[in-house]
């Protein structure tokens, strides 16, 4: 046999990288989907890290559990411990917390695992609120993210039921104890809290099978429910691509940054290693969760100063600060005290979560697309409501804490619990209207900037012996970022509203609306037009070029006429830096 | 560069009468500034060096990880550092490092070496384009159409009900979860003529024994001695189950300082009395015992009793006051409950009344 030609037709030698690609693109058609995220861009800042350090603090999650579930056996059975940790040996235990001990004292690296374990999810958590901040403070949740803040919502409680399940799962006296307390909750629900509890623990508390049930729930069902969700999150991160700050060259119609490939497979993925590696700092030089210190579980025992971990500090706090509210009536046995604080409360605070964008969305009446973030100061009501969120969360966690407290400080339990019930309906409206206003100013002192410069720091001495400090125009790109947040409206009431019938309801949510519009924004300074902008401008230039010989603009006294004036005296900031004179200034002579 | 172009098919801007000319204008990118890196080849050299170095002691530290696993000895005899687990303490450094070394070389490359110009990418519109929508539900309508499943409402409606009734055995399956509460709140093993003893030893309690102002962790001596009250051992998770209802506060006060209820007034043995110890609001046991003031405080959520007076809620989230336990004395001497507690003990539950 022989060939036509010497050589068949095949094309240029295909690398090995390239003959793997090759394979895969035949067969899944890869090329399609990467040609586009390859080179995807992705804004850079350093808070868009934060929700970064949550997801790789999961990754660490999910690899250190993994290798603690290969020792760890869930179970109640009795057993008599007899392992390397003498001050144990010989007590009555349940399987779980003889593995566990096992785990921390008899596996080479097993402690550093379960501390690393516990760390990560104490990071796990944290970062994910501190992210949920970031997006709420800067607006990142509005359209079209919607969808994203709801799936955060849902991840945060995820993770902290999650936390709870993992907590309870050594079977310790401490953990014991945060599953008794979970009981009580369970059992205060009207009309099936009973059955709910005998269903939960497999018969009267604590029953042998709540620990291979959290174990499975821990392992299994939220970690699946918490992969998914992770997932959704990040494939909508994708599709909407990030949201950036606004800035020289910015819009809501590109995105500016650096690409997937190299920078941020390098960045994002130098900065797994480098959470992962934080979190091995602290499994091997600060101890967390020492169970072997608690002993095993005993309901008729419990150890002075129990704390739960720090993210069940809020609804411990409620707990602790709720008078003692029960009703009889008819029979029945109503525990205001159990369910108000440890029920409604935090389903109120879920829901108000996952629904705020829609809130704030029907007050401002704002339908646009969002992507560029909004500074913090410019929506004063939205940063002004979190952060009485976060004084009521400090308020919630120190009340978890009032027996730490007291001993700390050396003060009054009852005193401490008696302020905190006051506090939390005092201090957070304090802190709104704080904040409120404190947004307000710095909106005022960026339109000064704008329209009047910045201060340089430069003290200026006239003949007179006046004292200025020079004022000069800040930079076109500092300019444009302040200028950034386009102009709202006050949404107004229609001029013709039927009022008869049932458009009368609406008519009201109408004017509720209006009113809290108005309230939104109604104190906002917008930013100075075009022409304001080139009046200030030219008002500066044209003080300058006024000057005479000696420096200084001579006006006859209360001859002023500008747009800054008090009396005939300038008073736009310039009144001492040598560009009017001092000539008939009282306020000059005092 | 000059204003924002708006342009009116883009769903950011479009019929937003918002969207004005910017006062400023867009001044457009700053000029890109080189790094040292990308100027000087000494630089660039150095900083390959670094990184290089930066993944060469991550492998150090991996290598001194297995060594530090075979090296210390954990167990009965650890070796320790500063009086911390030598084994935990190493493995943590060298498994840390060697991790922090990979990630501050791989962001030290990005930073360094990659290219630091920002590339602009165009969003594109979120929402299907129109046709696309009416693509979708043309062909939506379609397939709903060709199921005639709002033309025929009975196999819409008997779908409907077997999909509802299905849920019916998902509720029923889970039924075996555990047995239903039954009367088990309502009675734990205390009964007439138990005796009360010491929950350490398990040794039983002459009056004479408590001094005054004295607190004792007492619990029924069936755990410890069953056959005196016909019953089988109580162990594992029953004996804690019961432990959880049956737990007992016993303290001596001055008599006079006692203010009994009504039909108490016989409960106590020479101002010996018996508490409940299972907090009545969510059930932790409580043991902080205030001498002076005969109170009583729940460490989980500081609810106070005062002993003194029936167990009375003087403070805190719980609501009802501490279930008594009336005692006597028996032949021998020992202190013995005359009958089961008169409410259940622990956390309130609805059907409680």
């Amino acid at each position: 046999m022989s060939t036509h030609a010497k050589t068949a037709a095949k094309p240029a030698k295909p690398s090995r990288v390239g003959a793997v690609a090759n394979w895969v693109d035949e067969r899944a058609g890869i090329a399609t989907a990467a040609k586009k995220q390859v080179r995807k861009v992705f804004p850079d800042h350093w808070s868009f890290m934060l929700g970064e350090i949550a997801l790789w603090s999961f990754v660490v999650l999910l690899l250190t559990g993994v290798f603690l579930s290969l020792w760890f056996k869930p179970g109640m059975g009795e057993v008599i411990y007899d392992g390397s940790y003498e001050q144990l040996r010989g007590l009555h235990m349940s399987e779980a917390y003889a593995s566990t001990l096992e785990i921390s004292f008899d596996v080479r690296g097993g402690l550093l695992m379960r501390q690393m374990h516990h760390w990560a999810a104490m990071l796990f958590i944290a970062a994910m609120f501190v992210h949920l901040m970031r997006v709420f403070l800067t607006g990142a949740f509005r359209k079209p993210r919607e969808l994203n803040w709801m799936i955060g919502g849902v991840l945060l409680l995820l993770g902290i039921l999650e936390g709870f399940a993992g907590y309870s799962l050594p079977d310790d006296l401490l953990s014991g104890t945060g599953l008794r307390i979970a009981d009580g909750l369970v059992k205060a629900t009207p009309i099936v809290g009973t059955y709910m509890s005998f269903f939960m623990f497999g018969g009267e508390f604590p029953g042998d099978v709540i620990v291979p049930r959290l174990y499975i729930v821990h392992v299994l069902l939220i970690p699946g429910l918490l992969l998914a969700l992770i997932g959704a999150h990040m494939m909508l991160l994708v599709y909407q691509k990030h949201t950036q700050w606004p800035g020289p060259g910015k819009t809501e119609e590109n995105v500016v940054g650096y690409p997937m490939l190299p920078i941020y497979a390098a960045k994002a993925g130098g900065y797994f290693f480098i959470v992962f590696g934080v979190t091995a700092l602290l499994g091997g030089l600060v101890s967390i969760n020492p169970v072997w210190r608690y002993g095993p579980y005993n309901p008729a025992e419990v150890t002075a100063g129990s704390q739960p971990d720090w993210y069940m500090g809020v609804a411990e706090g409620l707990l602790r600060i709720f008078p003692g509210w029960e009703t009889e009536i008819f029979g029945v046995t109503i525990s205001w005290n159990v369910m108000l604080p440890g029920q409604i409360f935090p389903m109120l605070i879920l829901g108000g979560t996952l629904l705020y964008p829609f809130i704030e969305q029907w007050i401002t009446g704002d339908k646009r697309e969002h992507h560029l973030l909004q500074r913090p100061r410019n929506a004063p009501n939205r940063t002004a409501f979190l952060a009485a969120m976060m004084s009521l969360y400090g308020l919630l966690w120190a009340a978890g804490g009032n027996d730490i407290l007291a001993i700390l400080f050396n003060l009054n339990l009852n005193h401490i619990t008696y302020f905190m019930r006051v506090a939390v309906f005092v201090i957070p409206p304090i802190v709104f209207w704080l904040t409120r206003r404190w947004c307000i100013s710095l909106q005022r002192h960026d339109h000064e900037k704008l329209l009047h410069g910045y201060e340089t720091g430069v003290i200026m001495r006239s003949p007179e012996g006046a004292y200025s400090e020079r004022h000069l125009p800040i930079s076109e790109a500092e300019a444009y970022y302040i200028t950034a947040q386009e102009p709202e409206k006050v949404y107004e009431l229609p001029a013709e509203t039927d009022m008869n019938g049932v458009a009368n309801r609406k008519a009201r949510a109408m004017k509720l609306r209006a009113r809290m519009s108005k309230y939104w924004f109604g104190d906002n300074v917008p930013r100075p037009t075009r022409e304001e902008l080139e009046a200030a401008r030219l008002h500066a230039e044209h003080e300058l070029a006024q000057h005479d010989p000696d420096g200084h603009q001579h006006l006859p006294a209360g001859g002023y006429t500008g747009s800054h004036e008090l009396d005939g005296h300038p008073v736009d900031g310039h009144q001492f830096d040598g560009r009017h004179s001092v000539e008939g200034e009282e306020l000059r002579k005092h | 560069m000059t204003d924002l172009v708006h342009d009116p098919n883009n769903p950011t801007t479009a019929g937003n009468p918002d969207a004005v000319a910017h006062p400023v204008g867009d001044p457009g990118f700053a000029e890109h500034r080189p790094r040292p890196t990308d100027v000087d080849p000494a630089a660039e050299k150095r900083a390959e060096r670094q990184i290089a170095t930066f993944f060469g002691l991550s492998s150090l530290m991996a290598i001194l990880f297995c060594v530090a696993y075979f090296t210390f000895d954990i167990g009965d005899d650890p070796d320790t550092i500063l009086g911390m687990g030598a084994s935990n303490v190493t493995l943590g450094l060298t498994l840390g490092l060697a991790l922090l070394f990979i990630g501050i070389g791989a962001i030290q490359w990005s930073r360094k070496l990659m290219s630091d110009t920002e590339i602009v990418e165009m969003r594109h519109a979120l929402r299907s384009p129109d046709e696309d929508r009416e693509e979708a539900i043309t062909a939506f309508n379609t397939g709903v159409e060709d199921s005639g499943i709002a033309r025929r409402p009975l196999i819409r409606n008997s779908l409907l009900g077997a999909a509802g009734t299905l849920l019916l055995p998902v509720i029923v399956a889970l039924r075996d979860l555990g047995p239903l509460p039954g009367d088990a709140l309502y009675h734990t093993v205390w009964k007439e003529g138990m005796r009360v003893v010491n929950d350490v030893s398990g040794s039983p309690i002459r009056p004479e024994w408590v001094r005054i102002g004295q607190l004792v962790n007492a619990e029924p001596e069936v755990f410890y001695n069953p056959e005196p009250y016909d019953s089988e051992p109580i162990e594992g998770h029953h004996l804690l189950a019961e432990k959880a209802k049956a737990a007992l506060i016993l303290v001596r006060m001055q008599p006079d300082d006692i203010t009994p209820a009504e039909g108490r007034e016989n409960w106590g043995v020479d101002g010996i009395l018996a508490y409940s110890k299972i907090c009545t609001h969510v059930g932790c046991p409580i043991s902080l015992w205030e001498q002076q003031t005969h109170h009583l405080l729940c460490p989980c959520h500081q609810s106070t009793f005062d002993l003194a007076d029936n167990g009375k809620v003087i403070f805190g989230p719980a609501a009802r006051a501490l279930p008594q336990l009336p005692l006597a004395v028996d032949d021998e001497g020992y202190l013995i409950a005359t009958s089961d507690f008169t409410e259940p003990v622990g956390p309130s539950f609805w059907e409680r009344g």
